[in-house]
């Protein structure tokens, strides 16, 4: 959008004008809201749409392509993020497109605020959430998942000159999920070190539910909006290091502001970390699932993900299935 | 709606309350007295004087508040070493006073218009009679002039003092857990953005309601000649007997 941006760092919180939101589409969030109006005649429903469901089944793409609405967040670069133009970017956005193209669907791609982007998928503002989301246990008792289509551990990220950067355990890995013990004795050898310190991390995320969990009452942690506004905060040196997954980092990394930060810390996955990112769906939702899962499935196996993931990390960050 | 959810949501939200209240009483008292300074200027009747504070007042009721608090907040922390030098930096590193300072410059820009409104809005008779009486300078501006000015400009002070509570939820961007902020983090473990969000505006209103009394209160206690005259009761007992 041709909106002045004033803070592009920021992601033009409310500065900019979103991409305007498309209009719902006929084929499926109206006629899906339709359904579930009423409680007496679910069963005529059920057996009218079945009949539906069979005749477009038949008639096969030929009718009406159907569209899915895809929410992403916008402001995690570089998993999706606003582009230069205001048109949205970035590993999930091009793997969106791949996806649909794979279910034979029209994609519409929207953006939507980190903070609401589970109510308003569940107010069926759209049908899909593809934002970086992790799947954890937590998330799935709302909604579920498809997936996952990547996995990623989380580090810190620390000035340089910081004594946070010579971490214990950097270059190691561990998973919370098989191996707890030695995970959660990598955490222990590093928390002596942020003792008193002021750690930074994006709110409703996995890495702030690790920051509670495990460093709370040792390090003070700041809740922020959004990735690029921790990443400012730690460059005005009012925050100590940025806890994030390693992609977000690795991206923040290429900026030339901070040639001056290193990644630090044992690379953590599993456990309340969740099992890899994948495609957030309402529940209930089983059509749609196996065909987001299908496709999921064969852009790993016939590498797409691959490429797309080092087109915009470097690094490969398919989930090993 | 989840009524025990809901009765959870307003224990750990009313943990933000005392942050909310903290904003909005500094920002409030700060910017009265900045509110004084300004409406004083424009009335001085000196260009220099009167200049400035209309240019404030228009940058700051102009432009919106999130915006002032991005600007003070992310923007001022690009300019660290300036700030630094300046030995500034203590106080913009911290979001606390970021937060009330720029809620200060922002309810102060909108309180000097009120307060001037309520200086003109002085009978110039009161003013005539009070020279008469040989008063003048400070001894007319505290005895006279700003006794009924304060009683003109209350019901609009009020209003900008609710405004300003609410206000405070706007620090929630720059990390501040308010009652707001609380809200957001309670939303993203629980899903449940409408049960919480009715609780956080319920703890609004309740905030509210009292501060609006205790505005109530302060203007009928100042205002003893517009209240009603307590009614004379007619003795009875002598009819009687």
């Amino acid at each position: 959008m041709a909106a002045p941006c004033l803070f592009p760092e920021i992601g033009c919180y409310c500065v900019t004008a979103r991409p305007e939101r498309p209009r719902l589409s006929q084929g499926s969030v109206q006629r899906r809201g339709l359904e579930n109006k009423g409680t007496t005649m679910n069963f005529v429903k059920t057996v009218g749409l079945a009949l539906l469901g069979s005749a477009l089944a038949i008639g096969g793409a030929a009718a009406q392509q159907k569209t899915v609405k895809i929410a992403t967040e916008g402001a995690y670069a570089p998993w999706n993020f606003t582009g230069a133009g205001g048109k949205l970017e970035g590993f999930e956005v091009d793997l969106a497109n791949d996806l649909c193209k794979r279910m034979n669907v029209k994609c519409e791609i929207v953006a939507q605020d980190w903070d609401g982007i589970i109510p308003a998928l569940q107010a069926k503002k759209y049908d899909a959430i593809m934002a970086g989301m992790s799947i954890t246990d937590e998330r799935k008792k709302t909604i579920d998942f498809a997936g996952p289509y990547a996995n990623s551990p989380n580090g810190f990220l620390v000035a340089k000159s910081s004594p946070l950067a010579k971490m214990p355990g950097t270059g190691q890995a561990f998973s919370l999920s098989t191996q707890q013990a030695a995970a959660e004795k990598a955490i222990e050898a590093y928390k002596p070190l942020l003792k008193g310190k002021t750690i930074g991390v994006q709110g409703s995320t996995i890495h702030s539910n690790f920051a509670d969990k495990y460093l709370k009452g040792t390090a003070e942690i700041r809740e922020y909006k959004t990735t690029e506004q921790h990443d400012l905060d730690l460059a005005a040196g009012r925050i100590d290091a940025v806890l994030a997954d390693s992609t977000a980092i690795i991206g923040t990394l290429e900026k030339p502001e901070f040639k001056d930060y290193v990644m630090t810390g044992p690379s953590i996955t599993g456990g309340l970390l969740g099992a890899g990112v994948g495609v957030g769906l309402r529940k209930g939702e089983a059509e749609l699932k196996k065909s987001f899962e299908d496709a999921i499935q064969a852009a790993v196996k016939d590498g797409t993900v691959k490429k797309l993931s080092e087109k915009w990390f470097k690094v490969d960050i398919t989930p090993i299935s | 709606m989840d009524f025990a959810f809901m009765r959870d949501s307003f224990v750990t939200l009313l943990g933000g309350v005392p942050l909310t209240l903290n904003l909005a009483f500094m920002s409030v008292s700060l910017g009265a007295i900045l509110a004084m300074l300004l409406a004083l200027m424009r009335m001085s009747g000196f260009k220099v004087l009167d200049w400035p504070a209309q240019a404030y007042v228009f940058v700051f009721r102009g432009t919106p508040l999130l915006v002032q608090i991005f600007l003070i907040y992310y923007g001022l922390g690009q300019f660290r070493p300036t700030l630094q030098e300046w030995g500034l930096w203590t106080f913009f590193r911290e979001p606390y006073w970021c937060a009330v300072l720029a809620l200060t410059l922002n309810t102060a820009a909108y309180a000097s218009e009120i307060i001037r409104g309520g200086l003109q809005s002085v009978p110039h008779n009161q003013v005539e009679a009070a020279r008469a009486c040989g008063m003048s300078g400070f001894l007319l501006f505290r005895r006279i002039v700003f006794p009924i000015a304060v009683r003109q400009a209350l019901p609009a002070y009020g209003s900008e003092i609710i405004l300003m509570v609410k206000a405070t939820s706007l620090a929630s961007i720059i990390t501040m857990m308010e009652v707001t902020g609380l809200a957001a983090k309670l939303i993203s473990q629980s899903f449940r953005a409408v049960e919480v969000f009715v609780v956080a505006g319920l703890i609004y209103l309740i905030l509210n309601f009292i501060i609006t009394r205790i505005i109530m209160a302060i203007e009928w206690w100042l205002s003893p000649h517009l209240r009603r005259p307590p009614a004379i009761e007619p003795r009875l007992e002598a009819a009687h007997v």
